[in-house]
């Protein structure tokens, strides 16, 4: 006898701004199978159930960083949770937290690229070399400084969990403030001045009250609080140091 | 947000979702809530000592009133409730301090969060422990 086929109820929180005037929730029922990412369910969906259904994704192996979603409540990729995690209860699905819904699963990402883009987020070299000087060299020890923070994959899973840009979305916010301290931690580069600005601004570090949510939820280990907090200490060393420099040094 | 630019074209009509209640919605927020709230309790106490230390300053009577108030039944059980939320305080505090700092290398090898808290804790640890033992060697 063929075992009954498995199967798990998915509760998707749809938005189709031509039709609702608020998010409802719809409900699917998905097979399962021991190997299947909530990802594929969703694809199984728009595939066989519902072509209606909006979500991103792209890579399907956490790197791409497209398919960040909030699953049963908390902000995952939706390519590295497995239903597994979830059968005999149901699925909870909704577009990232703390951001503008587009459409179903899509969130509205445009407030955090022009962010990333403020931050100067390449380097900008200390000392221009040309070709025939070679490369920048580096020792184990200064890329270790800045190694995590350059993991980053722009999924913002880390904004979904913070309260604080929840609550106010001036707040640069733990991804691209990890970013700029990839950047400034860097041994090559020399943008530091240019950064600091965004640093120092109430917007920057200071609207970060250490919740370290951003950390527990990031798919790669970036530690986003880690970052945001050493600068409050350097953001405060600038303030104070600025009193000793010479007048026209600084901004 | 400012609405989309093309909105009337394209259709775009982004849902903000309500904050409403936000540290309800995740255990981790909820402990986040405890260890802010578990500060003015230790703020609190700090005005209870010096509430103490002023009632030193206006004499023996008012010590020993103090004293007395510091005894009553009602006095231990907030004692042992501050206590208690004091010692949550500490924890949670120790326990985001890794990330307050830049990464620390021992030997050319990166010490772990985890041994950062456990080495903050142990010194408070050991801290209570020096100060209850110079109050029991200054007992009366």
């Amino acid at each position: 006898m063929a075992e009954a086929e498995k199967t798990i109820e998915i509760e998707v929180l749809r938005y189709r701004p031509e039709q609702d005037a608020t998010p409802v929730l719809q409900s699917y029922r998905v097979p399962f199978t021991d190997d299947m990412s909530v990802l594929q369910a969703l694809q199984y969906i728009k595939d066989h159930l519902d072509g209606t259904l909006s979500f991103r994704w792209s890579c399907r192996m956490a790197i791409c960083g497209s398919c960040g979603m909030m699953i049963d409540g908390k902000p995952k990729l939706s390519c590295k949770t497995f239903l597994r995690e979830y059968h005999l209860a149901r699925l909870r699905v909704e577009a990232l937290a703390h951001f503008p819904i587009e459409r179903d699963l899509v969130a509205g990402v445009d407030d955090f690229i022009v962010k990333l883009e403020s931050i100067k987020p390449y380097l900008i070299p200390k000392e221009p070399r040309r070709l025939e000087q070679g490369e920048y060299l580096q020792t184990p020890h200064q890329l270790e400084q800045y190694e995590q923070f350059s993991s980053c994959i722009n999924c913002m899973l880390c904004y979904a969990a913070c309260p604080q840009y929840g609550l106010d979305s001036k707040f640069t916010g733990p991804g691209v403030l990890a970013l700029l301290h990839r950047y400034n931690a860097d041994s090559r580069d020399g943008g530091r001045e240019q950064r600091m600005e965004l640093v120092n601004a109430e917007e920057g570090v200071w609207s970060c009250t250490a919740v370290g949510y951003c950390s527990e939820v990031c798919p790669k280990a970036v530690d986003p609080a880690n970052a945001v907090n050493q600068n409050k200490v350097n953001s405060a060393r600038d303030y104070f140091l600025r009193f000793l420099r010479p007048r026209g040094t600084s901004k | 947000m400012s609405p989309p630019r093309n909105a009337a074209v394209s259709g775009r009509r982004p849902y903000m979702r309500s904050m409403n209640g936000w540290w309800r919605r995740d255990p981790f927020f909820v402990r986040y809530m405890i260890r802010e709230a578990t500060a003015l309790i230790v703020a609190a106490y700090a005005l209870v000592l010096l509430a103490g230390t002023l009632c030193l300053s206006q004499g023996e009577a008012a010590w020993n009133s103090w004293l007395a108030a510091m005894r009553s039944p009602l006095s231990v059980a907030l004692h042992v409730l501050m206590l208690v939320a004091m010692i949550y305080h500490a924890y949670s505090w120790f326990e985001i301090m890794p990330k307050t700092m830049p990464a620390m290398f021992v030997g050319g090898k990166r010490v772990a969060a985890v041994t950062i808290t456990m080495v903050g804790l142990a010194a408070a640890v050991a801290a209570a422990l020096a100060l209850f033992v110079v109050a029991w060697m200054l007992r009366p």
